[in-house]
């Protein structure tokens, strides 16, 4: 078999096929469900229910979606320039421990000027482990795919070192987390009474500004064609580094961002289990989103939807919550397909 | 206690070659996919289900042997759904690769719970267990080491062997060079450069998993979440600083691995009792950063690693 490009794409194309996917992922999980003893029909609309059956559901679903927003960003924004960054789960711990240490006491000012002080702060320490890679990719030709991978594992040690010393809560009984965060340094909630905290706002805010610097900056321009072909981006006098660089910086500073609001705006204080993976999934909701930032939003409230439904569906029905997983995966690879046949046509020969 | 005493133990070099073994397993079967162009990040996660389905099939009463080739037989069923969607299909070999690692896991994860619900520690099986071979192990230090370790350790070894022969004496291992190096040659000569690469792809995947199933057949006997933990990572990077060669790979796995056996050592001394344990478990993964900056230099990448290969397109 061979692929043709199609030149015009019919409509019925582009929306039919990505909607055979998600259809054929759905059948999937019902499947798997049916092995684990329960009705598909009920599971999946416990899932849904779950996810936005209720306005604690429906918050719930929004919480969870927001550090999935930042992080599908970061995934995003480096993938568009084929900077395969997998580290945001490392870039957003780093994120979390600046906030800790500056939020902590450390720096007793009003909130106006505390909050954002920290939030930069993160943001350029996530984008200093970025860096990293990056540079090693440009200057030694260093597969940053491995190496932002290993460095996951690192900085999460490093955060358990933290947490069992110089960071550790001296009134956590042991606990290892840390101290819990001063007043000043606490991301307000969008309205009295409800439990959604601002970082949902500034997630909203980061996807739109993404949005605008790919869409209408040179930077964006710049990393669209070192992302298309480098030779070509080289050859037309864009510095192809120094995008990268820009990238990086860009990147890492949204997936810390992730920890920031996660620490400042849900959690209050810092412990190891801050991320269940928010930095991977983030890969998926970037994916889906066909790596645009405002589709990053959608993406990551589906995503989010799936996990805090599949949450409660387990509680109901008995089937264990990886169905959730095992659909995020199935829909990853089912919609990469799918997009990559709305452009090309199968031939045998 | 000095590190030299700890390096002139026969204990802590069959340590280092019992930990090398998985990953020589896991790294091989890499250097197979991408030695015909294929990077297989699907690693991580079929390391997880030949751990799992090897584990499983002798704990429901199959065979230990049999263990292996169900784990082999399932990774190989992941490698296809890999080939086939990189291949003919040429998708991202990253975005696919990390979804068959999260498929491979979480499907893993759900079928453990579905086979296993109220189990609060995992049940054990009867792994296979060190197979003295008399004589060679009576040599002192690498005897034991050597000679004296379980029956899928040796098979391990032989793979290095057989892996080199097969990829540069046959005309088979020539194909399947050629298909990472130059597809558009083999296309030429009446070959299909989608069936090597799938078939590649295939047994390296199923490599893998048996070094997965090493874990809970052979370094332990039950099978835990989280027991692959960047194992799979860590062969991708064994495979680019023993630059695509299967003995220098092997090389790299036993120094990984005797690094990682020291550590553990070190921390037990006085030395290393002042030191945070993190830093002793951080060292494998820094160690295998800096040996890919130190070869990159003189790496030579298949020249079709990760290209697409699309019939009749020049």
């Amino acid at each position: 078999m061979r692929l043709e490009p199609i030149a015009n794409p019919t409509w019925t194309r582009s929306l039919g096929l990505p909607a055979v996917a998600l259809f054929a992922t759905v059948v999937v999980a019902s499947l798997l469900a049916m092995i684990a003893g329960a009705q598909p029909f009920s599971v999946l609309g416990l899932i849904v229910k779950g996810a936005f059956g209720s306005k604690f559901a429906t918050l719930e679903t929004l919480n969870r979606a927001t550090p999935l927003i930042f992080t599908g960003l970061a995934v995003a924004v480096a993938f568009r320039a084929k900077l395969w960054n997998i580290g945001a789960e490392a870039q957003l711990y780093m994120g979390a421990v600046f906030t800790v240490v500056l939020g902590t006491g450390a720096l007793a000012w009003p909130a106006f000027a505390l909050l954002p002080t920290i939030a930069v702060a993160a943001m350029l320490a996530g984008a200093v482990v970025l860096l990293v890679p990056t540079f090693l990719k440009t200057r030694f030709s260093v597969d940053e795919v491995v190496t932002t991978l290993l460095l996951n594992f690192v900085v999460l040690l490093w955060v358990s070192m933290l947490l069992e010393g110089s960071l550790k809560d001296p009134m956590g009984l042991g606990w290892p987390k840390s101290a819990r965060l001063i007043a000043e340094a606490r991301l307000p909630r969008i309205a009295e009474g409800l439990r959604l905290h601002w970082g949902f706002g500034l997630a909203l805010i980061s996807a739109l500004v993404v949005w605008v610097i790919q869409r209408r900056s040179t930077l964006g321009y710049e990393m669209r064609a070192v992302g298309l072909n480098p030779a070509a981006a080289r050859f037309a006098g864009i510095p192809v580094n120094a995008t990268l660089i820009k990238t990086a910086l860009l990147s890492g500073g949204l997936a810390a961002l992730a920890g920031f609001s996660e620490v400042a705006g849900l959690k209050g204080n810092l412990t190891l289990d801050i991320s269940p993976g928010f930095g991977y999934t983030g890969i998926i909701v970037a994916m889906l989103a066909l790596l645009n930032p405002l589709g990053v939003v959608v993406a990551a409230l589906f995503v989010a939807g799936i996990f805090v439904g599949a949450d409660s569906m387990s509680r109901a029905a008995g089937v264990p919550t990886y169905l959730a997983d095992i659909m995020l995966a199935l829909a990853l690879l089912a919609m990469v397909l799918a997009i990559m046949l709305t452009k090309f046509r199968v031939r045998r020969d | 206690m000095d590190i030299l005493d700890i390096l002139l133990q026969a204990s802590f070099w069959t340590a280092a070659i019992r930990i090398a073994s998985p990953l020589i397993f896991a790294a091989l079967g890499e250097l197979i996919c991408e030695r015909a162009g294929v990077l297989n990040l699907g690693i991580e996660g079929i390391m997880v289900v030949g751990a799992f389905a090897g584990w499983l099939t002798v704990y429901l009463g199959g065979g230990l042997w049999f263990g292996v080739a169900v784990a082999m037989l399932s990774g190989m069923a992941f490698g296809l759904v890999h080939g086939v969607l990189t291949v003919p299909f040429g998708l991202s070999q990253h975005v696919v690769g990390l979804g068959i690692t999260l498929l491979a896991t979480s499907l893993t994860y759900y079928c453990y719970r579905l086979a296993l619900p109220e189990v609060t520690s995992p049940p054990k099986i009867e792994a296979f267990q060190p197979l003295e071979i008399t004589i060679l192990s009576d040599i002192p230090v690498i005897g034991p080491a050597l000679f004296n370790q379980t029956p899928l350790t040796y098979l391990a070894f032989v793979l290095v062997v057989a892996v080199t022969l097969v990829l540069y004496r046959t005309p088979m291992g020539l194909a399947l060079r050629a298909a990472g190096e130059d597809p558009a040659a083999v296309e030429a000569q009446g070959l299909s450069v989608s069936a090597i690469r799938i078939c590649a792809v295939m047994v390296g995947s199923g490599f893998m998993a048996v070094g997965g199933a090493f874990l809970t057949m052979s370094a332990f006997n039950s099978f835990f979440f989280e027991m692959v933990n960047g194992r799979g990572w860590i062969c991708i990077a064994l495979v680019v600083f023993g630059s695509w060669k299967p003995g220098k790979t092997l090389l790299g796995a036993v120094l990984f691995a005797a690094f990682d056996a020291l550590q553990i050592r070190v921390q037990q001394t006085p030395l290393g009792a002042d030191i945070p344990y993190q830093i002793f478990l951080m060292a494998p993964y820094i160690l295998s950063i800096l040996a890919l900056v130190v070869m990159s230099r003189r790496a030579q990448v298949p020249a079709a690693l990760m290209v697409p290969f699309n019939k009749g397109e020049r």
